[in-house]
């Protein structure tokens, strides 16, 4: 503990202004005390020999003249086994064990380890006396569940310099603070390794060889994602939206689907009630890539909105320090957060403490760089030993009003590379997924053929053309190939774009399917067809929606799979003008 | 020891300051003028001076009026002798009975450890098709009745609370008119529920910044019957009343505001409120019901814009009808898979043709040619008004389902309907498809 004290010299909210003597370092952490207890804050602005800083707890019963205790450190995550399958507070807290202290209600003040301490992990080392490692270099590994977790010399060996390992411990089980190395770098400095590490959560972990351009589809099983709009691996995404349009269901079901090692959950200012489902429910199920529990690959970094608001910004900050360590193991991780914009409005609520100039909405001026910044953390990497890892990150932007021409959601799309914009007009139509069809996009490359996908766009936006038209001249007015076109958009919608989020099979579509149907799908859409009458053609369709939704309903490979194929061909061949 | 100020430098909107020492942050004083006393809490510190805003409001306090810090913050008692009383927004009584000074216990406290809630799995029977088929109202949830003035919201708040099967209503009253006020009061004894309510009523004449405490007050009370194994029911109305007394206390303390005057923080101050709603692992649950009133009938206006953000699902009112176009319930799905096979399936179908034919409405209204199909879905549209969407109806779920599976009977074909194969041959009414095709 540093003996660097400052005293309160006012308190509005959780923004502290305090008088101090010795030096202090941007963004490091301090402690007001409140009798025993020690509110956790942070430095976020020093103006002569006042520094204002933000607290992660309620500030009640705070006075002028109290002490406040530096640290000299920045706010850190701890890194190493015993992370997976935890769910942590926005400062890292683990929430069941503090349960377990404190009851039903979160106690300021009570900070706990979040690794445990005493539990041991089975050592393997890697390297021998005498090798010489830099940053991202393994000094062995350990089991965590279904995971080598690797060891890593310390990340803050500067770039370009390599220690030597003097003593590496055998084989044999350790706990997180044991001290399993010790390494001597050029200058002589002599420093020690332990199965964790503590890395500022703020400062990207960069320890690897280079930077890849993400190519690789991460399919999500939810067709209109991998199909039309995809996602990378390593890649970025938003997911904006107003209230109720499903953000959350999207991301609860892409934690459950998602073709990852590991996925983190970031909720981020969200409602309490929708982590308990992820955290209550996952254990129960089981992870189809790997036999075990869901739970096993899942880590949950949870800030709801109710939590003190300063830790909302640490929370997705925590999260993505996690996020990189795994990455650091060759393992393809991906970081759900709900809501980003709960995290721009607590940069909003210091800056309006801290009397910054607003910008527009009254978000600070530098919240355009704050997000980028954040995002740029994904990404595939080439490591030191040639393996790859990457991070995806996948946001939810919540605009106010539901109108996209907002600050959060235009930083974001600025620097994202994929944007799933959900509607109103959908939701409210129980369209789910609601993302639009023609208003999203993805630079990456998906699950199907390019040239499917652009044949069933075409039709989707002839489709729409059609029905703008229609409610001008009316159906009347419309020939009768429009309708037609206008059918088949609709027919596509109802029986691919559409997903039963509840229903067992229909939930997850694997990306082998989604080949498989889509191809057949665009086969229908190109088939000309003719009917005798508009009434006739809309009945055709709803007769095809009723079986291709049947279809979607059963396994695919089955009896019943491949007897409702033939049923929508046959249906088809009906109605099929050959020229 | 009490310490005493007499000398007030600034009196502004309802915010006053006095140079003091040793005052903490939220702690609550006594500010007695020549109108009487007051309570006020403190905003804010900064360098020896302190802010308080006074709950009973500005008017009349003098630079010289008095001011007593109290060494604690807001604290509400709670006993069993809370039952069947009214109270103020401050918590004094508004029955003529005895005040309550028993187990004093502090307002606005921590939230819940997320690792001790449970996933709610008790659906809340209302008898209104509109929430039971389409947007169950589910235990723990919380939820607001969006609806402009003049909409029957609190009669339906009412109806609610006295159908469903809880331990207790606690009403919080924010900018309530005094009618409404006795409607409320006059229901729950009427229907013998007076006995296991208890009411905090803040009404339009009382000061604005008294109705500030009302929800945390009502919740404070109503999370210690909730870990005395009690299921809670909080009544809210108005909650835009509480924010607009955000609002002007924001302004008042010369803060940036972020969307149409409403401060920054609008979004944490709510939710800090509704995030009480919890199913305790091992206790009691609360459940919060609120009405939102829109302005303007704007769902975008930031109060029931940051609400909806925040509660559970919404239920929107209008016409003296609840829409089911902007009403959600979230947590319906916790529950309907446990109900009725056909739920579900019953839920999506209808508000999906329904969709259809407000489309048709559009198109009729432009004087476009009806299809065959545009009359069917207009005679369904009809149907689905008069028999579902009216609030007069009062039937359990499963009569309502029935009667879903009728009104598509009688005005569609099963493969019209896009229902699947094997729930039409279970529960489509054949005869009337019979009927009807004859
Ligand atoms: N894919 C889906 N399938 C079926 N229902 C859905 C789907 N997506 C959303 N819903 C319905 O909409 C409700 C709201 O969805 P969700 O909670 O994901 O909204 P949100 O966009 O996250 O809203 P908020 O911004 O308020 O958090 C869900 O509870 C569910 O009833
Ligand atoms: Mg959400």
């Amino acid at each position: 503990m540093s003996d660097n004290i400052g005293k309160i010299v006012g308190v509005n909210g959780n923004l502290l202004t305090v008088e101090f003597e010795k030096p202090v370092v941007q963004n490091e952490v301090a402690y007001a005390r409140l009798g025993d207890l020690r509110l956790k804050s942070e430095v976020i602005r020093v103006r002569g020999h006042y520094a204002e800083m933000q607290v992660f707890e309620d500030t009640t019963g705070l006075k002028e003249g109290d002490r406040v205790e530096f640290t000299g450190e920045l706010l850190s995550a701890e890194l190493g086994p015993g992370l997976l399958a935890q769910v942590f507070d926005g400062l890292q807290n683990p929430l069941p064990k503090l349960a377990e202290e404190c009851g039903f209600f979160l106690k300021r003040g009570h900070y706990l380890d979040a690794l445990p301490r005493d539990r041991r992990w089975a050592f393997t080392p890697t390297v021998e006396t005498g090798a010489s490692v830099t940053a991202g270099d393994a000094l062995g590994w350990v089991p965590e569940g279904i995971f080598r977790h690797r060891i890593f010399a310390p990340f803050s060996i500067p770039r370009g310099e390599r220690w030597t390992v003097e003593e590496i411990a055998p084989a044999g089980e350790y706990a997180v603070e044991h001290v399993v190395a010790r390494l001597r770098d050029p200058r002589g400095g002599r420093h020690e390794a332990r199965l964790f590490q503590r890395w500022p959560v703020k400062i990207p972990i960069r320890a690897f060889a280079e930077r890849l351009r993400p190519t690789e589809p991460l399919t999500t099983k939810i067709r209109i994602i991998d199909t039309l709009f995809p996602v990378a691996r390593g890649g970025t995404y938003c997911i904006p939206g107003p209230f109720g349009a499903g953000k959350t269901v999207l991301q609860q079901l892409t934690s459950r689907y998602a073709d990852v090692d590991i996925v983190i959950v970031a909720a981020c200012g969200e409602r309490a009630g929708e982590v308990v489902e992820t955290l209550r429910e996952f254990p129960e199920l089981v992870d189809p890539r790997t036999g075990r529990s869901l739970m096993e690959r899942t880590l949950i970094i949870c800030n709801t909105s109710s939590m003190p608001v300063a830790a909302r910004e640490a929370s997705v900050y925590t999260a993505v320090t996690i996020a990189e360590y795994y990455r650091q193991m060759g393992l393809n991780v991906l970081l759900l957060a709900d809501s980003t914009s709960r995290w721009a409005q607590a940069l909003r609520e210091m800056s309006g403490r801290l009397e910054e100039i607003p910008g527009e909405e009254a978000f600070p001026a530098y919240l355009e760089s704050v997000i980028a910044a954040f995002y740029e953390r994904a990404g595939v990497v080439r490591l030191n030993d040639g393996s790859t890892g990457s991070v995806t990150i996948g946001g939810t932007v919540s605009p106010a009003g539901g109108n996209f021409e907002e600050p959060v959601t235009q930083s974001t799309l600025k620097v994202v590379g994929a944007f799933h914009g959900l509607s109103r007009e959908r939701s409210d139509q129980r369209r789910y997924p609601a993302i639009h069809p023609l208003e999203s996009w993805s630079k990456y490359e998906g699950v199907v053929l390019v040239d499917q996908v652009a044949a069933a766009r075409d039709v989707l936006f002839r489709g729409n053309d059609v029905n703008q038209m229609m409610k001008v001249v009316g159906e009347e007015g419309t020939s009768i190939d429009d309708f037609v076109v206008y059918l088949k958009a609709e027919f596509l919608d109802a029986v691919y774009l559409q997903q039963d989020a509840y229903h067992p099979v229909d939930a997850a579509t694997s990306p082998e399917r989604q080949r498989y149907v889509f191809e057949r799908l665009v086969r229908i859409l190109k088939t000309p067809m003719r009917f005798e009458s508009k009434d006739a053609a809309r009945r055709f369709f709803q007769r095809l929606t009723q079986t291709v939704k049947d279809w979607n309903r059963v396994e695919m490979g089955g009896a019943e799979f491949a007897e409702i194929e033939r049923r929508v061909e046959a249906m088809v061949a009906e109605v099929a003008e050959y020229a | 020891m009490h310490r005493v100020y007499h000398r007030i430098e600034r009196i502004a909107g309802n915010v006053i300051t006095v140079q003091a020492t040793g005052v903490a942050y939220r702690e609550l004083a006594q500010v007695t003028s020549a109108r009487g006393v007051s309570l006020a809490q403190v905003i804010r510190l900064e360098g020896g001076r302190v802010d308080l805003q006074v709950f009973a409001g500005s008017r009349g306090i003098a630079t010289d009026s008095q001011v007593r810090f109290l060494g604690h913050t807001m604290q509400v008692p709670f006993s069993q002798s809370l039952l069947g009383r009214v109270f103020t927004g401050g918590g004094q009584p508004r029955d003529g009975g005895p005040p309550i000074h028993e187990n004093p216990i502090g307002i606005g406290g921590p939230s819940v450890n997320p690792a001790k809630r449970i996933i709610p799995r008790n659906m809340v029977r209302t008898g209104i098709p509109m929430i039971d088929v389409f947007n169950t109202l589910v235990e723990s949830q919380k939820l607001p009745i969006f609806s402009v003035a003049g909409e029957p919201y609190n009669p339906l708040l009412a109806r609610i609370a006295l159908q469903a099967e809880v331990d207790l209503i606690i009403l919080g009253g924010m900018g309530l008119k005094h009618d409404d006020y006795l409607f409320f009061r006059d229901t729950l004894e009427r229907e013998g529920a007076l006995s296991r309510s208890i009411l905090f009523i803040h009404t339009a004449a009382d000061p604005i910044v008294e109705c500030l405490l009302v929800p945390d007050i009502c919740l404070a009370v109503a999370e210690q019957f909730a870990l005395k194994n009690q299921r809670v029911l909080v009544l809210l109305t108005d909650m835009t009343n509480f924010a607009d007394a955000l609002k002007e206390i924001a302004i008042t303390m010369e803060q940036i505001p972020s969307n149409r005057g409403y401060p920054g923080d609008l979004y944490s101050q709510l939710a800090a409120r509704y995030e009480k709603a919890v199913d305790f692992d091992t206790a009691g649950s609360i459940t919060i019901l609120a009405v939102t009133t829109m302005p303007g009938d704007d769902v975008t206006h930031p109060v029931p814009d940051n609400t909806g953000y925040i509660t559970e699902g919404q239920f929107y009112l209008r016409n003296g009808r609840i829409e089911p176009f902007g009403s959600l319930s979230r947590l319906k799905q916790l529950v309907n898979s446990r109900t009725r096979e056909d739920h579900r399936t019953i839920m999506n179908t209808m508000i999906q043709l329904y969709a259809g034919y407000k489309e048709t409405l559009e198109k009729q209204a432009m004087g476009f040619r009806m299809s065959d199909w545009d009359r069917k879905l207009l005679k369904y549209g009809r149907l689905f008004e008069d028999r579902m969407m009216d609030l007069r109806v009062n039937i359990p779920l499963e009569q309502a389902l029935d009667l879903g599976w009728r009104i598509l009977a009688e005005c569609f074909e099963p493969a019209e309907t896009a229902i699947p194969t094997r729930l039409i041959e279970k529960f489509w009414p054949g005869n009337i498809a019979a009927a009807t095709a004859a």
